[in-house]
């Protein structure tokens, strides 16, 4: 029988939301851990969001502060947009995890250690001086518990060697955060049916069990927690991160256009998921190809999309930058193919799992020339999946390539997502040239409305024909170096993206139509921004958000909504791209609020700023 | 389509409506006229071409033949074909490089869509030189070659395209020369019915920037003493009659022996040609064979079987439909845990 059928025999007290931060060695499966018990939080109801915070280094030396990794949950009664600033309760693993965190956690919160690793040789790696578990009992609640050592015993008899017991000792760890906090183990159970078998997975089940056995009778734990479930749309969930959205997406935009997929990828941290991801769905018909670098990975994009694929390329901020040359040809030939950029930070190597928004105006202009393409940018794990579905609408549409701008910190966090109903999204036909059609094939002729050449493959006979990177001639496609015809083409290729804007949706205000402040994003802040701009509401600020999709082109009435403000907030981790864009475009007084941390939005931050900005 | 069949094509079919702009005498005029002489008699249909070349003088080839055709960014040509057959293998997918295209700035893409095994033609223009950028030095370049940027002259190690070739395990190695047009068309026609990366290496001369490096090749006088004629189960013999010589090898050292016009060549210890041989290291051999020393080979090195990348990714994802069925949409978002609110 399932330990969690068991009734609590202890009080139960209902809290409306908490914010755990899980934290540990890389090798602890802080990870894993964290993740499992967003799983169950998300069967339970609530509304969540994550935040998984790992260094870059795969193993760096245990116990060092440089080994820390993390896993932020936030969960919550009502509708929640962030993983929280601080979190309420810490369950650190070793010494150094707590040293790296503890300050973050809520004064007066939790913190559950594993007093086992808590030796005087483990707090030196650590970097402390002396005990800090005496000054830590009068900030925080602390709670110690031998993790080691109860799994240890939970555990004896098994066929395993002390080392794979040693690894169990995270699930005997999510097993008393299941019984504090009320959450069903099945999900985990079943994982790990699934994952293991044997004596490792008596020994995984055993623990969890154990676990939260051990939370019931303790002394140590007085009380357990409920969260009642949010109220949200109704309707079929399930969670899913940034990174496996997009993957999703792009499968779902061959069923819906009836293409085969191409995806041509290099491995790069935080974008690599996304080919491990579409590498699963052979059987919908979609190819994957590791290339040799991202240049190839893009070059074989633009040769897919020319043979008539959906063509897409994912990386992360060098692999994109490697790739702007032949997207500069994909410009000129006019392909539809979509380009991912997952932003980090930067520059070079940088810190490849932290997150950054500096990648905006090398997409718009980092290609040589005039060379302009539509962007897109994706603003929570769910929502990519709709943009990798809208970028391919654009680029077949259109006859463009398309960048959508993704970041580290959606990729990699979870939130509960409303699946859509596949029968209501929105399905596009493909039109490729025929020659029955066509009398003279013109490869650079354009559709009046819309400004794009015709999609002609290979294989379809009488439309023979060349294209390349020197410059078209109008209509023909020849290779032409007249002076009226270069710049007509490139105000051809112009026209068409800006035309792009008269497709797109009105920016939406969220709050007072006009009035004292708007607060602009884009991208991935969208969470943190609406919990501040929630929280200044509800402090009686009159103030209103935009968070932008379209970055190129802007939506038409964007410069109408900024001037109906008298002022405009736009927060960015970065040193302020899209208010460069604003103040040159619209010539508003946008003021900047740049975070460059690797880090997201804490809503404090944000509140620190509208308050001000509002009260000057 | 049967009807089209019947219609005979010719090599006018092949020849597009573009000018010609190589400069007057460079060997790239004549590989293109025989590539459009074979096409017609390879049975491809005309839109089931494609042409896809980088940048260089070489890489402006697909403007000239009336198929489809990519002239695409400098080096990365390999990578724009792999994706256009791995899209669609039907096409007959054709590469056009130079030596600084293919070996220098795509000496990478060159190296992994050999190694795949991508079943298209390499066509590999070698004069030794830049030419569109007027006259440096390249890869393949001599050393000593004095050009703009080399005025003391090269003093980089050239490569040799076969061997490069050769150590990216291409299963498929010819050699040929810009003015020997039956030759050239035989070879062409060899690296089409292979199914595999076919990597050709075509000696062409550049008259602005490089002219008669391969002279002794292409002048008829001198040919039969400066090249070896490869023919699949034949001697290694070459020479004019009166001065024959073989090719033979001792511990896989090669050696050029004298023979008499009435020789059996193999019983005197020549090798005899075997461009199937299932160990590299044959082939290996030949690629040693270099002027002043020996003759250069040409014809075709090696031709072995391996499966190809687009027929191994499209088995891929007949049998993921075979076993798992066809994608279904809904299934996948609903796959997991997921709950009801
Ligand atoms: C990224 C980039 N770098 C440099 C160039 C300039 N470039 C054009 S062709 C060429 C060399 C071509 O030499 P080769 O491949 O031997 O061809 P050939 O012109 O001799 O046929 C160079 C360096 C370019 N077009 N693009
Ligand atoms: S520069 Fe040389 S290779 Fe280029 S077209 Fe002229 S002759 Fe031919």
């Amino acid at each position: 029988m399932p330990a969690t059928d068991s009734a609590p025999h202890k009080n139960s007290e209902q809290l409306e939301s908490v914010a755990i931060r899980f934290a540990g060695d890389s090798g602890d499966g802080m990870q894993l851990t964290g993740t499992k018990f967003t799983d169950e939080t998300a069967l339970a109801g609530n509304d969540l969001s994550t935040f998984p915070d790992f260094p870059a280094e795969i193993r760096a030396p245990a116990g060092t502060m440089a080994g820390v990794s993390g896993f932020q949950i936030h969960f919550s009664s009502r509708d929640i947009h962030t993983p929280a600033d601080r979190p309420d309760v810490l369950i650190a693993f070793n010494p150094a995890a707590l040293r790296a965190n503890v300050d973050d956690v809520r004064p007066g919160g939790t913190v559950i250690i594993n007093i086992d690793s808590f030796n005087e040789k483990a707090l030196k790696r650590a970097g402390y001086e002396g005990d800090p578990l005496p000054d830590l009992r009068e900030r925080y609640n602390l709670v110690e518990i031998p993790f080691t050592t109860l799994n240890r015993e939970a555990l004896q008899g098994l066929d395993l060697s002390s080392r794979d017991i040693d690894r169990c000792k995270n699930f005997f760890a999510l097993g008393v955060l299941c019984w504090l906090y009320g959450r069903p183990m099945d999900a985990t159970e079943r994982w790990l049916a699934g994952k293991f078998k044997d004596q490792v997975l008596e020994g995984n089940i055993r623990t969890l069990r154990a676990g939260y056995a051990f939370g019931e009778t303790t002394e140590l734990f007085p009380t357990s927690f409920i969260v009642p479930s949010a109220k949200i749309e109704s309707g079929t969930y399930r969670n899913i991160t940034g990174n496996q959205a997009l993957a999703w997406g792009l499968v779902a935009a061959g069923v819906q256009m009836d293409r085969e997929v191409f995806l041509g990828a290099y491995p790069i941290t935080p974008a690599s998921d996304v080919l491990h991801e579409v590498a699963r769905f052979r059987h919908f018909g979609v190819k994957t190809f590791q290339a040799e670098d991202e240049i190839a990975a893009v070059s074989s994009t633009i040769g897919a999309a020319f043979a008539g694929n959906l063509a897409v390329t994912v990386s992360s901020g060098p692999g994109f930058i490697l790739k702007q040359e032949a997207l500069g040809l994909a410009v000129m030939t006019e392909l539809p193919l979509v380009a991912i950029n997952v932003q980090r930070a930067g520059p070079s190597t940088g810190s490849p799992t932290k997150t950054e928004q500096g990648d905006l105006l090398a997409a718009l202009y980092g290609r040589h020339s005039q060379s302009p393409l539509p962007i897109i940018a994706a603003s929570t794990p769910g929502d990519c999946f709709h943009t990798a579905l809208e970028a391919f609408r654009i680029a077949v549409k259109y006859m463009t390539p398309v960048v959508i701008l993704s970041d580290g910190y959606i990729a990699n966090s979870a939130e509960p997502w409303l699946i859509p109903d596949v029968d209501s999204l929105e399905r596009t036909e493909i039109q490729f040239a025929n020659p029955i059609d066509i009398g003279e094939f013109l490869p650079y002729s354009r559709d009046p409305e819309t400004g794009a050449r015709p999609w002609a493959i290979p294989g379809t006979p009488g439309l023979e024909h060349r294209i390349g990177g020197l410059t078209k001639a109008d209509g023909s496609g020849n290779v032409s170096y007249e002076a009226d015809n270069h710049g007509k083409m490139i105000q051809l290729r112009k026209d068409k993206i800006e035309g792009i804007a008269a497709d797109l949706p009105p920016v939406e205000v969220d709050g007072p139509d006009s009035g004292e402040l708007l607060v602009v994003g884009w991208g991935g802040t969208k969470g943190s921004i609406t919990a501040a701009c929630e929280r200044a509401r509800e402090q009686g600020m009159s103030v209103s958000q935009i968070h932008l999709r379209h970055l190129n082109p802007f939506p038409s009435n964007l410069g109408e909504v900024l001037g109906r403000f008298s002022k405009v907030l736009l927060p960015e981790l970065s040193d302020g791209h899209l208010a460069m864009l604003l103040r040159s475009k619209y010539l508003v007084d946008v003021q900047m609020l740049n975070k460059i941390e690797g880090q997201p939005f804490k809503i404090s931050e944000l509140m620190d700023a509208i308050t001000e900005l509002y009260n000057r | 389509m049967a009807a089209d069949a019947a219609v005979k094509v010719s090599r006018k079919d092949f020849v597009s409506d573009q000018d010609v702009r190589w400069c007057p005498g460079c060997g790239d005029y004549s590989i293109l006229a025989n590539v459009q002489r074979v096409m017609p008699e390879l049975g491809v249909p005309r839109e089931n071409v494609v042409f896809v070349s980088g940048i260089g003088c070489s890489s402006r080839f697909p403007y000239y033949m009336n198929t489809y055709g990519f002239h695409t960014i400098h080096g990365r040509a390999p990578a724009f074909a792999t994706g256009i057959k791995a899209s669609n293998p039907d096409l007959s997918v054709w590469i056009v490089t130079g030596d600084g295209d293919g070996l220098s700035i795509g000496g990478n893409h060159l190296l992994h869509t050999i190694r795949r095994n991508v079943n298209t033609q390499i066509l590999l223009f070698n004069n030794k030189i830049y030419g569109l950028t007027k006259g440096q030095y390249s890869p393949t370049s001599d050393i000593g070659t004095k050009t703009k940027s080399t005025p003391q002259g090269a003093i980089d190690h050239p490569i040799d395209p076969i061997s490069f070739a050769l150590g990216c395990g291409a299963t498929f190695i010819a050699r040929t020369i810009d003015v020997d047009a039956k030759h050239m068309q035989q070879v062409l026609k060899r690296a089409h019915e292979h199914k595999g990366t076919a990597f050709v290496e075509i000696l062409q001369n550049c008259p602005v920037f490089n002219d008669g490096i391969w002279d002794e090749l292409q002048d008829r006088k001198t040919r039969a003493q400066s090249s070896l004629v490869l023919e699949h189960g034949e001697p290694l013999v070459f020479g004019p009659p009166g001065e024959k010589k073989g090719i033979a090898f001792s511990s896989g050292i090669p050696s050029v022996i004298d023979l008499a016009d009435d020789d059996d060549p193999v019983a005197k210890g020549v090798v005899v040609h075997d461009e199937q041989a299932p160990a590299a290291s044959y082939a290996g051999v030949l690629a040693t064979l270099q002027r002043p020393d020996f003759p250069l080979p040409v014809g075709v090195l090696r031709a072995v079987e391996k499966p190809t990348y687009e027929d191994d990714l499209q088995a891929q994802v007949d049998s993921a439909i075979a076993e798992r069925g066809k994608g279904d949409l809904k299934a996948l978002l609903h796959s997991g845990d997921t709950w009801q609110i």
